[in-house]
């Protein structure tokens, strides 16, 4: 069900139990909203090991669904929109502040 | 409008203290996530990718003011202020905290409302015209029936674990506003040789992967044999339905593979096992349920009412609006008022808490407190005295729901798509955003007449696109955004499937081609004749060449 797109590096995101939010791995522990402040594996084995400890927080009842996302080198940027809409939130409002052109 | 009677306050308040407890035990972890989603499916309560989304029954589309109220109420205190009315007059509310959820519906029953029938593979919220009990081409309100199919249906143990989702839509009426060619079963009411009024029955159809017109299995069945013959079908289904594969689950697949003769014989074998039997329905039963939709008793005036007829004041931009979107009532003096919740640039079916609750006070001043959901992510007002119209339009004006665009270029069907919804391969609220902005002048709107847009954000098709007069279904190619264009679907009485117009276009490019298309329509079009019109007489392959020719 969740869509990824490959890619050497990842973060780890999923929903929060309770509210259903988009959340991020933490690089300081925990689940944070903001992308920006996610842990970021570049290699498979941290990738691995990003996953067991989301793993270990879906068991404790924190998150749901957890799963990688595919960044594009050098900037914490989700390589798939859906991704980027899911980090960033819908780009409906943002179309009625400027409704003459398309979203790039 | 059907009350609840203390059987089903008593039940809604059982079912709210289930999900209550089921909830308590997933965030405590006795229940898994695995074995709690069905449950909250039951519920209407889904996970997309922001946060959960709630999906609130509202059945045969028709909610009073009060039930407006409580929506607003909820968008209020456990979202974000607005709700998102569907393509099955249901209304989804897009920020919703599984914590809040037990308190949500509990807030609903308060309010004779639940999210029953929104989710799941059962017999889905049915679905009927949005002009019932008051179109003037009704032969009779499809509302009792989908009152009558509500109560059989709802957590009807033998068909809560259907191959697939089921979905039904009624109508009464002549003309088709409920799509019944598109459902799993839909109905129209008819009056046959003998003067008899019951039903046409039709099996089979829909939209998603595999468009199919729905093909009549019985064209005349008596009303008292309603429930005996929708058992059959649905056993019929539910015992040769696939359930390998859940893109060929439908009914429609069994229909195709069985050929609509064999369907109907089956149905028919079954049905002789029903028939007469406990599900014929009680003349007295049905009556009684006849009587909660009985509607207001209108005084007919027959003479042109001063104040829209005659009035000095009349303000053309009034006029406009009273031309576009009302229609004469079967009361005379009155008219249904439509409400596109369509304003230019704003995402289709949207409607903030603070329009709600103005809405349900003109309801309750002008509309006999009954407010309808449409099919095409519209409200109406379905009982309003002319003499009320000049009033009614300048609060709904302040309100920013008078434009006056029904069924307009700008009256655009769109799903969440890809900016709310996990099944979405691309976004459609932004592409009707833009086409919407892109044809805002209402002059220009008014002069390309009648044009229905639908667009839908994966093959799933919500938004209905395979019946759009211009579909557009969004996919994915390579991460990028496309969107396929087809032309000359109708969801009517005169039903079609649109045809594809040519190969994907890039998102960024979509706003363009429809504006060539239409270009090509007001250039190809005679006299008088509609967008619809003009695509069937001359096929979609001038509107290739011209969008050739602009790529």
């Amino acid at each position: 069900m969740a869509k990824t797109r490959t890619g050497s590096i990842n973060v780890v995101t999923a929903n929060r139990l309770a509210d259903g939010q988009a959340v991020f791995l933490a690089a300081a522990g925990g689940w944070v909203a903001d992308i920006g402040r996610a842990a970021v594996a570049t290699e498979a084995a941290s990738a691995e090991r990003l996953l067991a400890i989301a793993a270990a927080s879906v068991a404790r009842q924190e998150v749901v669904d957890p799963y990688l996302v595919a960044l594009a080198a050098g900037e914490v940027r989700p390589l798939a929109l859906r991704e980027r809409i899911r980090a960033h939130g819908p780009t409906v409002a943002a179309i009625a502040a400027d409704a003459t052109r398309y979203p790039e | 409008m059907y009350q609840y009677d203390q059987h089903d306050r008593a039940f809604l308040a059982d079912r709210v203290a289930l999900f209550r407890d089921q909830v308590a035990r997933r965030l405590t972890g006795v229940l898994s996530e695995e074995q709690f989603r069905p449950l909250r499916l039951q519920n209407g309560l889904y996970l997309q990718l922001h946060a959960y989304m709630l999906r609130v029954a509202v059945p045969y589309g028709t909610l009073n003011g009060r039930q407006l109220r409580a929506l607003a109420a909820i968008a209020r205190r456990y979202d974000r202020g607005y709700g998102h009315f569907t393509t099955r007059q249901n209304i989804q509310f897009n920020w919703i905290r599984l914590a809040d959820a037990p308190d949500i519906m509990a807030d609903l029953a308060a309010a004779d409302l639940h999210a029953i029938q929104t989710s799941g593979d059962c017999i889905r919220n049915v679905t009927a015209d949005q002009w019932a009990g008051a179109a003037r081409d009704e032969i009779e309100d499809p509302r009792i029936w989908c009152e009558i199919i509500r109560q059989w249906s709802t957590v009807h143990p033998e068909f809560s674990f259907l191959p697939r989702k089921f979905k039904i839509a009624v109508t009464g009426a002549a003309r088709d506003r409920a799509a019944v060619r598109f459902h799993d079963i839909g109905l129209r009411l008819l009056r046959n040789a003998d003067g008899e009024v019951g039903f046409e029955v039709l099996v089979g159809g829909g939209l998603g992967r595999t468009p199919v017109i729905g093909k009549v299995i019985r064209p005349f069945l008596p009303k008292a044999e309603l429930l005996a013959y929708l058992e059959a079908i649905m056993r019929v289904y539910n015992r040769h339905g696939r359930r390998d594969n859940p893109y060929k689950a439908r009914i429609k697949i069994l229909v195709n593979d069985l050929g609509s003769d064999e369907m109907r014989r089956q149905v028919e074998a079954e049905w002789e096992g029903l028939r007469g039997g406990d599900l014929r329905l009680d003349p007295d039963l049905v009556a009684e349920i006849a009587g909660r939709f009985a509607g207001p008793a209108l005084t007919p005036d027959p003479a042109p009412v001063r104040a829209v007829e005659d009035l000095p004041l009349i303000d053309p931009a009034f006029r406009r609006w009273l031309d576009a979107n009302t229609v004469a009532h079967r009361v005379p003096g009155h008219r249904i008022v439509n409400l596109p919740l369509k304003p230019i640039g704003a995402p289709p079916g949207d409607a903030s808490a603070a329009q709600m609750e103005a809405l349900a006070d003109l309801a309750e001043t002008y509309g006999h407190d009954d407010v309808r959901v449409t099919h095409e992510q519209n409200l109406v007002l379905p009982h309003v005295r002319e003499g009320d119209l000049p009033a009614l339009w300048r609060a709904l004006d302040g309100l920013g729901l008078a434009v006056p665009n029904l069924g307009l270029v700008s009256d655009i069907i769109a799903c969440p798509g890809l900016d709310y919804c996990t099944l979405a391969n691309a976004r459609s609220i932004p592409v009707a955003q833009a086409i919407s902005t892109r044809f805002a002048d209402l002059a220009r709107q008014q002069d390309i007449g009648e044009l229905r847009i639908k667009i839908s954000g994966c093959i799933n098709a919500c938004a209905h696109h395979h019946v759009g007069h211009i579909g557009i279904l969004g996919v994915e190619k390579a991460g990028a955004e496309f969107y396929q264009v087809t032309l000359g679907g109708e969801p009517g009485e005169g039903a079609s499937i649109g045809e594809l117009v040519g190969p994907a276009i890039p998102a960024a490019r979509i706003v363009a081609a429809v504006e060539t298309i239409i270009a090509g329509y007001l250039a190809f079009r005679r006299p008088g004749e509609r967008f619809l019109d003009t695509v069937r007489r001359v096929g979609v392959a001038p509107f290739r060449e011209r969008l050739d020719a602009a790529a």
